[in-house]
């Protein structure tokens, strides 16, 4: 069957036999954007984090049938380098990365936070973003999350939030 | 400026050339002196690496391109290692680029990520070569203008004379490549460092933050199959038959083949190198159009396995090891004075025993590589902390050349040791081999976390002799799966410290694969150390951070050439953190935990802050002192730090891991508990500043970071740990608001 969704801002569709292909691999294997990235395979890591209409999802447990027609966000779509998302900006600016494997599905959730919940306490901050990071990257990865919504609310002033809900 | 000693030969150390495309290419050998009938490179096109591990190129238009040798698994030797050439070479960091080098394995030294040794072992070779390009560089500029090298002076790339000229190095690069390589040439005070000691940022932040295809498990070629390989689902058993029918019906599958005898055959041989881990097993292999397909294939197979050999328990880990304790089976590897008659003198002894599970890696990136085997060449990417281990064992895996093999290294979604052993690596090859075609393994979660190289389970007993107020003896013993500590752990401290000195070990024999895991031994050896001169301190009524201030004074001077660490480096970290931790001022309701601790050529104290929150202890805050010489990049070092006491917090508390019957009791996620966001204390760290050679980080601060922990629940809860992980059973750890502690 023919799956079609927009990917990154681009009408994209593929051919496939199984509908329950979980989003991951169509956008991994089929499509070649090789940002999302493979953990568990059981929504457990959050490394596959990406955007479908604005809601972070963990794509690798994510039925591309869902996704028909939906609008998909991937790292490659939040910003490039020269035009950066403000999580991307506060994540080069704290030096979070080390492996920097798991990182994307990190700043997918970070972004996706950021909309629902402009300027996240750290409590806050603690229960929304539950990936892993085996480098042990969280302390880093805290600061660039108050620096991102600082970054965020400068561009997007705090009465605004692009997404609540 | 100083002149250097020569530490190498400099015919021997490196060689220059000039690039047919202009500019100057100096090959130069990281680790070791090499072979003196080597002949240098003749351009990049055709650059056999042969004795040369790394590579600088200064091209016509001044840009400098480093190819860095060693693999990145996020320690930041990608950054740091070039930083220290850039410094002595003078140029400019942003004029600066980073190749990762590629792997022609023949004669390669210590092309490995491993043992936090890249930049200790890199330190000398690079500033040489640094140096070097530049007074030839400066040479070159001397000719032309006809003037001594000695009136010149170089800031960012440019040269300057006395009558206001310049001269860039690309000016002059033809000009220096054909020159003499200079004997002598000056290093750099660390006082006139520019780059080394500054701010940054990883080379490949940009890339990583926006998602480009780095890694291994990213790596595709046109034509290419994804495979999966079904392993047998217990250790001890092999497999029998199989039926894939289902497997082959499914769409998307492409083939099922069985491989697993070229390993077998090599089992039977010499072990090809130390990092050769195969299994005897057949297994089945899935090829398929994406990974899924492949994967899901894998699910449809029906497999039939017999116990080759005992499936082995936890149980039965825990009675062998205890087992090996209580026996006399043991390898004597330090023994000062007499540790029995110490026991035997003594007013008090003390004995302890502590435990650690097995533990598996937990790379975020799970195990894949790429193979594409053909009759002329064996060309393999992807992730391995071995390159040249796995091409040697490839080799001879397939009856092939090592030359054939053209090996390309890709990032590393983390390592932790796991990516020092190439079995992921033979599986490509092998799957290639039998259908020549390009392919990508990949392993699943539960692949990765099933069929892994594990931390091996280890127990220790620790037991001192206390005379007269003063600690007289003290003997370690060591049980563990397989494998035993390695030799340079016995002259750790307290080794020096105390007359009478032993240190035994035992393993027993396991069919269970295990292996190197971020700072082996020292993991959890840290942790039972510590532990238990916490322990001494309070039996001795001393204070804790005295003890240890006492037995390191009497280390000072010694003229014991074994031991490793330097007592007055601990003793001022220890120092360092007492201050910089407010110890014993702490407002009521925080209790602290203290260790210091030296592995991996790095001396560090760390101080855990625990409060009870909800009833339960949570570390808040880690105060890390670390002394690892001149720091080269403070930011990476900070990272690094942060990392591995977070790391090492995370798995000490909650790393739950065994076996049932051969087979792990946690196989994902789900089941295995990884510290996260609200478990990650916050970490303050100190760098001592001094002007020694750089020793590496990317392991000494997680053994201790288990130690201070445990110290620490001590003090909060009143209970010692002595076990890992220390919070399995929660309801132990509950503490009542009236229980708390003062």
């Amino acid at each position: 069957m023919k799956i079609s969704m927009i990917v990154n801002g681009e009408p994209r569709s593929v051919e496939l036999a199984d509908e329950l292909t979980p989003l991951l691999w169509v956008i991994r294997d089929m499509l070649g954007l090789k940002g999302t990235k493979f953990g568990c395979g059981k929504a457990a890591c959050g490394a596959c984090t990406l955007h479908v209409d604005g809601e972070a999802v963990r794509s690798c447990s994510y039925p591309v049938k869902f996704a028909v027609g939906k609008e998909i966000t991937t790292i490659e779509g939040l910003g490039d380098a020269e035009n950066p998302h403000p999580v991307q900006e506060a994540w080069i600016e704290e030096v979070v990365p080390q492996c920097g494997y798991c990182q994307p599905g990190f700043m997918m959730a970070t972004a996706a936070l950021l909309n629902k919940i402009p300027n996240p306490t750290d409590e806050e901050i603690d229960d929304n973003i539950i990936n892993v990071c085996r480098c042990g990257t969280y302390y880093r990865m805290r600061k660039a999350i108050h620096r991102a919504a600082e970054k965020q609310q400068a561009i997007t002033p705090m009465n605004q939030p692009t997404n609540t809900k | 400026m100083s002149k250097s000693s020569i530490q190498f030969s400099r015919r021997n150390f490196l060689r220059t050339s000039s690039l047919a495309s202009g500019g100057l290419l100096i090959g130069f050998n990281l680790f070791t002196a090499c072979k003196s009938d080597v002949k240098p490179p003749v351009d990049l096109a055709d650059l056999h690496y042969n004795d040369f591990n790394a590579f600088i190129k200064i091209a016509k238009n001044g840009a400098v391109t480093i190819f860095s040798p060693n693999p990145e698994i996020g320690q930041g030797v990608k950054t740091s290692m070039p930083m220290i050439i850039a410094e002595e070479l003078d140029v400019s960091w942003d004029n600066v680029y980073v190749q990762q080098g590629v792997l022609d394995t023949k004669n390669y030294t210590r092309q490995i990520a491993g043992g936090s040794q890249s930049i200790r072992f890199g330190w000398d070779a690079l500033r040489q070569t640094g140096a070097t390009a530049k007074q030839m560089l400066v040479n070159a500029a001397a000719a032309r203008w006809g003037v001594d090298a000695s009136e010149l002076s170089v800031s960012e790339g440019v040269i300057n004379n006395k009558a206001g000229e310049t001269l860039s190095y690309g000016d002059v690069v033809d000009e220096a490549s054909v020159l003499e390589v200079p004997e002598n040439v000056s290093l750099k005070e660390p006082k006139d460092y520019k780059i080394i000691g500054t701010d940054r940022r990883n080379v490949d932040i940009d890339k990583i933050v926006t998602g480009q295809p780095l890694f291994g498990i990213d790596y595709k070629e046109e034509g290419m199959l994804y495979a999966s390989v079904l392993r047998p689902p217990a250790f001890g058993q092999e497999l029998v038959s199989f039926d894939a029918t289902e497997a082959k019906a499914l769409p998307g599958v492409v083939d099922v083949i069985q491989i697993g005898d070229k390993a077998k055959a090599l089992l039977g041989g010499e072990k090809v190198n130390w990092t050769a881990q195969l299994s005897g097993s057949g297994k089945v292999v899935v090829l398929a159009k994406t990974t899924w397909d492949a994967f899901k294939g894998k699910k449809a197979i029906k497999a039939v396995w017999s116990d080759a050999t005992p499936l082995e328990s936890t149980e039965f880990h825990d009675e062998k090891l205890t087992a090996l304790l209580d026996g006399k089976d043991f390898v004597t590897m330090r023994k000062d004075g007499d540790v029995n008659k110490a026991f035997a003198a003594a007013d008090k002894v003390l004995e302890r025993t502590y435990e650690s599970p097995f533990l598996p890696h937990n790379c975020m990136e799970p195990m894949n590589f790429f193979a594409n085997v053909t009759d002329e060449k064996i060309h393999l990417v992807g992730p391995v902390q071995t390159p040249e281990d796995a091409a040697n064992t490839v080799a001879e895996l397939l009856g092939r050349d090592v030359e054939d093999i053209h090996l390309e290294m890709t990032r590393m979604g983390g390592g932790f040791g796991r990516r020092l052993y190439g079995d992921f690596v033979y599986e490509a090859a092998e799957i290639s081999d039998a259908i020549r075609k390009p392919i990508k393994m990949v392993s699943s979660r539960e692949d990765d976390m099933s069929t892994g190289v594990y931390r091996p389970a280890i127990k220790y007993r620790i037991k001192a002799a206390i005379k007269d107020g003063q600690l007289t003896g003290y003997q370690l013993k060591e049980a563990a799966i397989n494998g035993n500590m390695y030799g340079l752990i016995p002259n750790f401290f307290p080794a020096g410290a105390v007359e009478n000195y032993q240190v035994d070990v035992a393993n027993y024999k396991s069919n269970i694969t295990t292996g190197a895991w971020r700072a082996p031994y020292t993991n959890f050896l840290a942790y039972a150390e510590q532990s238990f001169f916490d322990e001494l301190a309070e039996e001795m009524e001393v204070d804790k951070i005295k003890m240890r201030l006492d037995l390191l004074e009497k280390v000072k001077g010694t003229d014991d050439e074994r031991i490793q660490y330097s007592p007055e480096r601990m003793q001022n970290v220890i120092k360092m953190a007492v201050d910089k931790s407010g110890w014993g001022k702490q407002p009521k309701g925080t209790y602290q935990g203290f260790v210091a601790y030296y592995c991996h050529n790095t001396h560090v104290a760390e101080v855990a802050d625990v409060q009870i929150e909800n009833g339960l202890p949570v570390v808040k805050k880690v105060t890390c002192i670390v002394d690892c010489g001149i720091v080269i990049n403070p930011m990476g070092a900070l990272n690094q730090i942060e990392g591995g006491v977070v790391d090492g917090i995370g798995h000490s508390m909650y790393g739950s891991f065994g076996f049932e019957n051969g087979k792990p009791t946690a196989n994902n996620y789900d089941k295995y508990r990884l510290g996260r966001m609200k478990e990650a204390a916050v970490v303050e760290t100190h760098l001592v500043q001094n002007e020694l050679s750089p020793t590496g980080l990317g392991e000494p601060t997680l053994p201790p970071a288990g130690g201070a922990v445990a110290n620490a629940l001590k003090a909060a809860t009143g209970k010692r740990a002595y076990k890992q992980p220390f919070i399995q059973d929660v309801e132990l750890w509950k503490v009542k608001e009236e229980e708390i502690l003062g």
